[in-house]
């Protein structure tokens, strides 16, 4: 019964969203306040039946309705209970419903949030955001309806993918979600404003705090994706270019050029065009990533739903969402008149670097995404683009980029004083040239590409402490009254584009010391046999089968010590999965701010010892930290008074140039 | 898809590059169109076409058969899937199999990579439609033939030539399309 009230409220949400979609366009262009202010009560109704339904599908989870088709394939009884909620968006038809009700979530948000907006505007953008829901909502009524009964009823599910039953799933695809459909605010505002036809310092100021809301939890999303690749399959790596991967990377490339471009709509007045573009582009690329993904297009390890009938479905929609924006893209945008002249050095200048720098970047990942498909298509080989492309691709981009970063920060609007940037950041260099030779030092000259990784890092933290310290008026003798009252003055934007960008470098510096320093030794091992991996001696204690809640496991045990001092014991099992007949690997893994250590247990060789994998990960650590910096940085800014989102219309009094972060 | 080829600062008087999005989209929408029409699980083999490897292998222990070499191949058309008990589409996959024996054609099986006692478990649970069963605890014997990972199945015709190659499980469609289809033509 409740799924029936369920699979109806998807109905009325649908039809909620047609209404939606439609009367307030009308209401906009006929400057009729009654068909205007439909948009917010439809929106809110159909973020309520979306949520109506979403909770009937939990419901039938939690109670294990096997009754429902999709229950009975993606969950069983013996299975606890995080993972029967978590089980919910494990699987196609459940994580559309998710993401119809995270896109509901955004539409309802504006409605309720978005009071400091004209209410034609408003309208508009709800429509748009209307629009979205009702190709989904369709697709999922249409070929993908996760209500759908089965009779009879089997007494067990099939399980969830065991590799599924993680902490970390609870966690990844809802924040993914959150994130790549949140952009879907950000083109809703550029569709409406392309329909208007206008578009200003306003406009951008309204947009931006829908889009870092959406690329905090994008970020968090990707960190947490790459978290549990690196401690589920056990391959003891933590990014591998697949294409699921990339699919979320991209939008995450082309948000953050959004971000600092429409810093130059607002302040500049000038970039509109190309940063409507971007707005339009970040989504298109989560709904592209949402194509790859769900239709068998590419095969990839994560896709755990692919069905070619569903394919055609979303590129029709793609061909709509993405199509027809671009189509008014070329129609309207020619009009919108770009304001003042550009000096490459200059604020401005910079983030226009940035901007061509990440969308470069986005274009690469792309064209190393589809490129095998292309191949293919047109009668070439089946081919697979790794780890190598990227790396020579991705990478070189990226140099500029952070070189430029604690520069372009610096710099003022309009005209920009290179050589006095330069004397201020005098500390930063110097700071940046000590670590290089250090490594240098301790390394030697074939270390020399790290070093330089590693520079980079240093160079973007230290930029942006220098900054920091300047900007607060540190200088010797400190007059700590003043630094105080400077700190308290400084908005809270500046704050986290300072914390931001030292999370990007605290991000390089985990990705360089990590890949450089890495150590794999992969061996047989008897119980009791001792080995050594970077000034540790590892024990192979042996291996014993213990019984989890619906698996069996071999765990194998490590015991860690360091000239004889114990420093940890590590427990890694090859669990199997009886329901669904399917091994996984738990690495062991200790984590301390310096390093990790990892241990995977591997098959049994004939002698009675067991093929292992350890490996010593330095660093590794700040690669989530670094992530984990950037996106408190965004809730930071958002904090700010001037972003928040729903604060009341800032005063045009301001007059201090306070330079906005990302 | 077309950052790097609009300008970020666009003159009015330049309309046609607003169109340069939209092309390059329209383009890629041709590609994905095309990719889609494609069944991904068609992996070319090196290996269609070809006489099939030269192998012999054991028994699974504790069943009645003197195991499967190539000398079993030729003759006639036969099927030879390659499966294993610890994968997932395989049991799947597994009933497709049953039937196609059941119709009259000759299957023959490697068991990948298995422990012998759970390839009896299966065979005794799901139904043993193997003519004859090869043991390949090593795993050797699959990379002869080329494959990727279980499931695999094979067409070999009556020369002892691979006619044709299958990755991943056979669905009920599969057959009727294909397997049948070519089963007709090779006898």
């Amino acid at each position: 019964m409740i799924a029936e009230i369920g699979h109806y409220a998807l109905v009325l949400a649908l039809g909620m969203a047609l209404v939606q979609g439609t009367f307030p366009f009308w209401g906009a262009a006929r400057r009729d306040p009654v068909l205007v202010g439909l948009a917010c009560p439809t929106a809110l109704a159909q973020f309520l039946f979306v949520s109506l339904a979403f909770g009937a599908l939990i419901h039938a989870y939690v109670t294990s309705d096997f009754s429902l088709a999709n229950v009975a394939q993606n969950s069983a009884v013996e299975k606890p209970m995080i993972y029967k909620i978590s089980g919910t968006w494990g699987n196609h038809e459940g994580s559309l419903v998710l993401w119809v009700w995270i896109l509901a979530l955004f539409g309802a948000l504006v409605a309720a949030l978005g009071s400091n907006l004209p209410p034609a505007f408003r309208a508009r953008v709800l429509g748009v955001q209307a629009l979205i829901g009702v190709g989904f909502l369709a697709f999922m009524l249409f070929t993908s309806n996760p209500f759908l009964r089965l009779d009879p009823a089997p007494l067990d599910g099939r399980g969830l993918n065991p590799i599924l039953q993680d902490p970390g799933l609870a966690m990844h695809p809802p924040l993914l979600y959150l994130g790549y459909v949140g952009l879907s605010t950000a083109y809703s505002f550029a569709v409406a404003a392309l329909i208007e036809g206008r578009i200003d310092a306003t406009w951008a100021r309204w947009v931006r705090p829908w889009t870092l809301m959406a690329w905090i939890v994008l970020t968090l999303g990707i960190a947490a994706g790459s978290y549990w690749a690196y401690y589920e399959l056990g391959w003891g790596g933590w990014w591998f270019w697949d294409p699921v991967e990339n699919a979320s990377l991209m939008p995450w490339l082309a948000a953050t050029a959004l971000l600092h471009s429409a810093i130059v709509v607002e302040k500049r007045d000038t970039l509109k065009s190309w940063t409507i573009l971007l707005a339009i582009l970040a989504f298109s690329l989560s709904l592209l990533g949402t194509f790859l993904v769900r239709s068998g297009v590419l095969t990839s390890v994560h896709a755990f739903a692919t069905d070619p009938a569903r394919g055609v479905f979303i590129l029709g929609l793609l061909t709509v969402a993405i199509g027809g924006s671009l189509v008014l893209y070329a129609w309207r945008a020619p009009a919108m008149q770009g304001g003042g002249v550009f000096a490459p050095i200059s604020r401005e200048g910079g983030l226009l670097l940035n901007n061509l720098l990440l969308s470069t970047a986005a274009a690469t990942v792309l064209l190393g995404t589809l490129y095998p498909l292309v191949l293919d298509t047109i009668g070439g080989d089946k081919i697979s683009v790794g780890a190598p492309f990227f790396n020579a691709t991705f990478v070189p981009l990226m140099v500029p980029l952070l070189l430029a970063v604690p520069v372009g920060s610096m710099l003022a609007w309009k005209r920009g004083d290179l050589a006095g940037v330069m004397d201020r950041l005098l500390a930063a260099v110097g700071v940046t040239f000590a670590a290089g030779l250090l490594w240098l030092a301790l390394h030697d000259f074939r270390a020399s590409l790290a070093a330089g990784g590693l520079a980079l890092g240093v160079w973007v933290i230290a930029g942006s402490l220098n900054e920091l310290l300047l900007r607060l008026g540190v200088a010797w003798p400190l007059d700590l009254s003043r630094v105080l009252a400077r700190a308290r003055g400084l908005p809270r934007s500046a704050w986290g584009m300072a914390l931001a960008h030292a999370g990007l470098g605290v991000l390089v510096l985990g990705i360089t010391v990590q890949g450089a320093g890495q150590i794999e030794r992969i061996l047989v091992m008897k119980p009791g046999e001792t080995t050594e991996l970077a000034g540790y001696e590892v024990r192979f204690d042996g291996v014993s089968q213990v019984q989890g809640p619906n698996y069996t496991a071999q765990r194998g045990t490590f015991t860690v010590t360091t000239d004889g001092a114990p420093v940890t014991v590590l427990h890694s099992e090859k669990r199997f999965f009886p329901i669904e007949g399917m091994p996984t690997t738990e690495a062991g893994i200790d984590t301390t701010l310096w390093r990790d250590l990892y241990f995977v247990l591997g098959d049994p060789a004939p002698d009675g010892g067991f093929a292992v994998r350890l490996y010593y990960n330095p660093l590794v650590l700040w690669i989530w930290g670094g992530a984990l910096m950037m996106a408190a940085a965004g809730v930071l800014s958002l904090s700010d008074r001037r972003l928040r989102v729903g604060a009341p219309r800032p005063a045009r009094a301001k007059t201090e140039p306070a330079p906005a972060g990302a | 898809m077309s950052e790097a080829a609009t300008d970020p600062q666009p003159a009015r008087r330049r309309p046609l590059l607003f169109i340069v999005p939209l092309v390059l989209f329209a383009l890629t929408g041709v590609f994905l169109a095309i990719g889609l029409s494609r069944d991904p699980s068609t992996l070319p083999s090196a290996l269609v076409g070809k006489p099939a490897p030269t192998f012999a292998l054991p028994p699974l222990e504790g069943r009645d058969d003197h195991g499967f070499a190539s000398t079993d191949l030729g003759g006639r058309p036969t099927l030879v899937n390659v499966f294993a008990s610890w994968c997932v589409p395989c049991r799947i996959e597994h009933p497709v199999i049953s039937r196609l024996a059941e119709q009259g054609v000759a299957v023959q099986g490697i068991d990948y990579k298995d422990k012998p006692e759970d390839a009896r478990v299966w065979l005794r649970e799901l139904g043993d439609p193997f003519q004859h069963l090869g043991a390949d605890r090593d795993g050797r014997v699959a990379i002869e033939w080329g494959v990727y990972g279980v499931p695999e199945t094979f067409v070999v015709d009556k020369n002892g030539r691979i006619a044709y190659r299958h990755v991943g499980p056979l669905q009920p469609r599969d057959v009727e399309e294909k397997i049948l289809p070519l089963l007709e033509k090779l006898k």
